[in-house]
């Protein structure tokens, strides 16, 4: 928490990409969709659930970094942000354990 | 406000003009001040906690002797849910509000909060949700499926009267208070700071209530969830807790506890904070271990919300989670231990006051001990299974609840009261007030340990003779009553105080020769709070500003207290202006909910009441130079159409 | 708030920020009860025999682009260009509404094929998550129409720059949680009847 005192360490002038540069992402964004919808029709085995999760966290974590800024912005938004996500993702994987969901599904 | 002369035309034109100051109700419905909003905070908790404590006192005459008839068994679930709902949300959580909001900015050397407004939404719904909720008992039959709801018994089938209804909706206004609040004071610590005031430099008080604020931002929603869960499944026929197809009611519990857990953290570190100014204050050293201090207080915080399932230990969650959690909430006994130890540490070799706020500051130290040691016992699990349900229970949670945190907000009402209302309490009745709600809290709660390994139920409304339950029983209900007498006691310590300081002048800066940065705004504190906010050099600033070490490092006074205050005259201080919304769109709650219940055309009137508001509340001009804040600054025009602070 | 604070950050968008941490929880607490009851269908109908993938895909692919339209709408505002922030706000707007529309459709068409809300465990999960995240949406279209009538009022310039920000994390954020409930929800092979 300490590191939130230097005032004004990467804050408000940092340079946002260019519209050209979201386009980018966003394309790869599509690509990416693309191909999740893709496994609904190809069939890949025991590596498919997986592969569904690398794509989801990988578009989650474009859309956080570039289209929510978190990439260029402050540490302190990130720092909340990624607090909700892991207590989130902890406690419900627990609690999902404890009903057994992982083994009986 | 009305030999204000100002024409309209030279206010900021808005679309909607805010209200101006004064004094008398309408000050107190529109204010934005945060020192008002907790005054607030606290003179609804304390009388939400007056109505619990009737409540209580019922439960123990229904109690006292066998085969009670007192209340029917119908009534009585609908006090004791009552009592805890009450208790918790409506008490102990808003009294926490109180001190949060009064001493936060204050502590900091802050003029408010990050959002006036808001800050002043959220104490209007929480007094709507509460008012909401007790509604019930003129409306159908109050909650009765206990303060934790459990599925399926909080169903349609089960609890057929409108209680839990009221309960699952007013439950969810009160937390949207909650959490608007937390959100605020959250901002407000990280970045309303005076300068040199970093996060190590800030009171533990102010620690522990930052780390209060966010568990409340992280188990709010969990506890909506439920809430939602619970009302979608009354309301509109959803099965979440529908056994009969395959739903499992665990969820609940799951979701319950999630929540429930934190929120045990959330209503005790206030009261640890508060008691973290008293003793160091009272035993004229620093508080030992500071930093041990702080971060025994995150960890709990953290470590809070991997120890929920021991609440569930015999619902049948499985021998391997049973164990987890076991492990678990043993291991979260260690930074409670830190704190009890830097507490001890802190008074060793002090030179102790025993004045009334210390008293009670002991009084958490050792009643929450004993509280904390039962609740080791439940972490066994094995134990656990045999005390679950009995009285056993009920003794811990009142043991750390009203041992640790009643107590804890006692010592905070007799420390800070100079500081709010410019006068002392009288320390003699402060005194008797501590050793009448001592005693007559051991004598509630002490036997119920034994009534409980007897065998004793909870949550029962009365049982039969013979099986060795009546003396203790009986000793339980005169307990109750002396704790009645005590709060008696403070209430005429109130009034009686209030009533000797008329008239004369305020009790002077520095009381209890304090240590931190609220003690230098004077007493009562000024509307603007500091005349000029200081630059903070060391924790426990106002101390080190009064005293200072001579060549043999012995401790010397280098400045008195009158020296180092501010005396709060300035003028053309810039405050943000009242505003009519927050009342006016927590208005509009209750009857959201009454539509929900009786009839979907009362949700209209609130729905135009909450869009109203909240458009108002956008459009409403950022400040009103004729505000009410005394001398005007007619320099400061820099008025914006729109109010940025939403 | 133009007045200097301790971390440098505005208040508001801290403020959006830590909301948006306590939304987790939120979200997580319904994504994980509907996990919990996906194969508890009852009698109606499994999510497995009613998902219509292809067009949940594309009303997914909608929301997803409406991010960029809602990045490029900020972006046309800091440099100065009205226009184009009015023009990329409405259109953020519309497809957040074609992505609505689409799930009113598809409650329709559940409800028509016997999944109603109290058909089942699994259905009273799906339509409790779904309606959310619905909510949530139309709560940021209201916010975007809100924003669209200021500008032609004249009060959306450079200056305010930052409440598109916000609204647009708000906006970013809402669909990342669809990315999400896509995948888990959706596209995970789903236990037929």
């Amino acid at each position: 928490m300490s590191t939130s005192e230097t005032t004004t360490e990467d804050h408000e002038d940092h340079e946002h990409p260019s519209d050209q540069k979201y386009m980018q992402i966003a394309l790869l964004l599509a690509v990416i969709t693309a191909a999740e919808v893709a496994t609904y029709f190809v069939h890949i085995g025991a590596a498919l659930i997986p592969t569904l999760m690398v794509m989801m966290v990988v578009k989650f974590f474009i859309v956080a970094a570039w289209f929510m800024h978190l990439r260029f912005d402050s540490k302190m938004f990130t720092r909340f942000f990624v607090a909700g996500i892991v207590l989130a993702v902890s406690v419900y994987f627990i609690f999902l354990t404890v009903f057994e969901f992982w083994t009986k599904g | 406000m009305s030999e204000e002369t100002t024409t309209e035309e030279q206010r900021p034109l808005g679309v909607y003009t805010r209200p101006k100051g004064g004094n008398g109700w309408r000050d107190w419905v529109t204010t934005v001040d945060h020192k008002k909003i907790g005054i607030l905070y606290g003179a609804a908790a304390l009388f939400f906690f007056i109505i619990g404590g009737i409540e209580a006192l019922l439960i123990r005459l229904q109690l006292a002797t066998p085969n009670g008839t007192v209340l029917g068994a119908d009534m009585y679930n609908q006090v004791f849910t009552m009592h805890g709902v009450t208790m918790i949300f409506l008490a102990a959580m808003p009294l926490a509000a109180a001190f949060a909001n009064y001493l936060i900015p204050l502590q900091i050397g802050a003029r408010d909060v990050a959002f006036p407004r808001l800050n002043a939404m959220s104490f209007w719904v929480f007094l709507a949700g509460g008012i909401f909720i007790n509604l019930s008992w003129l409306l159908g039959g109050a909650p009765d499926g206990g303060w934790f709801g459990y599925a399926p018994n909080s169903g349609v089938v089960f609890s057929p009267s409108v209680g839990m209804d009221f309960y699952a909706i007013g439950l969810q206004i009160t937390g949207i208070a909650s959490l608007v609040s937390a959100i605020n004071l959250t901002v407000t610590i990280l970045n309303m700071r005076a300068p040199g005031m970093t996060l190590f430099k800030m009171p533990v008080l102010t620690w522990m209530l930052f780390v209060v604020q966010l568990l409340l931002v992280f188990a709010m929603p969990v506890i909506a969830v439920a809430l939602f869960l619970l009302m979608f499944s009354r309301q509109f026929g959803a099965n979440f807790f529908n056994t009969e197809m395959g739903a499992d009611p665990l969820l609940w519990q799951h979701l319950f506890w999630i929540f429930g857990h934190p929120e045990v953290y959330i209503l005790i570190l206030p009261s640890f904070g508060i008691i973290s100014e008293v003793i160091p204050t009272f035993s004229r050293k620093p508080i030992f271990g500071y930093e041990f201090m702080v971060f025994s207080g995150i960890a709990i915080g953290f470590m809070g919300w991997g120890v929920w399932a021991h609440h569930m230990f015999a619902s049948g969650i499985g021998p391997l989670s049973v164990a987890a959690f076991s492990l678990s909430t043993m291991f979260i006994a260690v930074p409670t231990g830190v704190k009890i130890l830097n507490w001890l540490a802190t008074m060793w070799g002090g030179r102790i006051k025993f004045s009334a706020p210390m008293l009670f500051a002991i009084g958490v130290m050792s009643m929450f001990t004993i509280g904390g040691l039962s609740g080791v016992t439940h972490a066994l699990s094995p134990a656990d299974t045999q005390q679950t349900d009995t009285y056993y229970i009920v003794a811990h949670f009142h043991y750390v609840i009203f041992g640790g945190i009643i107590f804890g907000l006692f010592a905070g009402f007799f420390f800070w009261w100079p500081k709010v209302f410019g006068h002392m309490l009288d320390e003699k009745m402060g005194k008797i007030n501590f050793w009448v709600m001592l005693i007559g809290f051991n004598m509630t709660f002490g036997p119920m340990h034994v009534l409980g390994l007897q065998g004793m139920s909870r949550r029962i409304d009365t049982y039969s003779p013979g099986f060795g339950f009546e003396a203790w029983n009986m000793v339980a209900t005169i307990g109750a009553f002396v704790i009645a007498l005590s709060v008696l006691i403070f209430l005429i310590n109130v009034i009686v105080s209030a009533k000797r300081a008329k008239g004369q002048p305020p009790c002077g800066p520095d009381p209890w020769d304090a240590r931190s940065l609220e003690w230098i705004t004077p007493n009562p504190t000024p509307e603007h709070n500091f005349d000029e906010v200081p630059t903070v050099e060391s924790l426990d600033e106002f101390w080190h500003r009064k005293w200072g070490t001579d060549e043999e490092g012995q401790i010397v006074r280098v400045a008195t207290a009158e020296e180092v205050c501010q005396d709060g005259t300035a003028t053309g201080v810039h405050l943000p202006s009242p505003s009519y919304w927050p009342l006016i769109f927590a208005i509009g709650l209750p009857f959201l909910g009454l539509g929900l219940i009786f009839n979907l055309w009362l949700t209209l009137p609130g729905a135009i009441l909450i869009v109203t508001s909240l458009y108002a509340w956008i459009f409403e001009p950022v400040d009103d130079p004729d505000g009410p804040h005394g001398e005007h600054h007619a320099d400061e025009k820099e008025v914006s159409e729109e109010a940025s602070d939403v | 708030m133009s007045e200097e604070t301790t971390t440098g950050l505005s208040h508001n968008k801290l403020a959006m920020w830590v909301f948006l941490g306590s939304e987790c929880l939120l979200f997580g607490a319904l994504i994980s009860t509907y996990l919990l009851y996906r194969n508890k269908f009852y009698d109606g109908p499994a999510p497995g025999d009613i998902f219509d993938i292809p067009f949940t895909s594309v009303s997914s692919f909608v929301l997803l682009m409406s991010s960029l339209t809602m990045v490029l709408a900020l972006s046309a505002l800091q440099k100065g260009d009205i226009r184009n922030n009015r023009l990329w706000l409405l259109t953020t707007a519309l497809l957040g509404a074609v992505f609505i529309g689409g799930q009113v459709y598809e409650f329709t068409t559940f409800i028509r094929e016997g999944l109603g809300y109290t058909t089942s465990p699994f259905s009273s999960a799906f339509f409790t998550l779904t309606g959310f995240h619905g909510v949530h949406v139309s709560l940021g279209i209201v916010m975007l129409m809100s924003l669209l009538i200021s500008s032609y009022r004249g009060k959306l310039t450079e200056k305010n720059t930052e409440t598109v920000e916000i609204i647009g994390l708000y906006w970013h954020f809402v669909d990342v949680v669809w990315i999400i409930i896509f995948t888990v929800i959706y596209l995970v092979p789903n236990p037929t009847s």
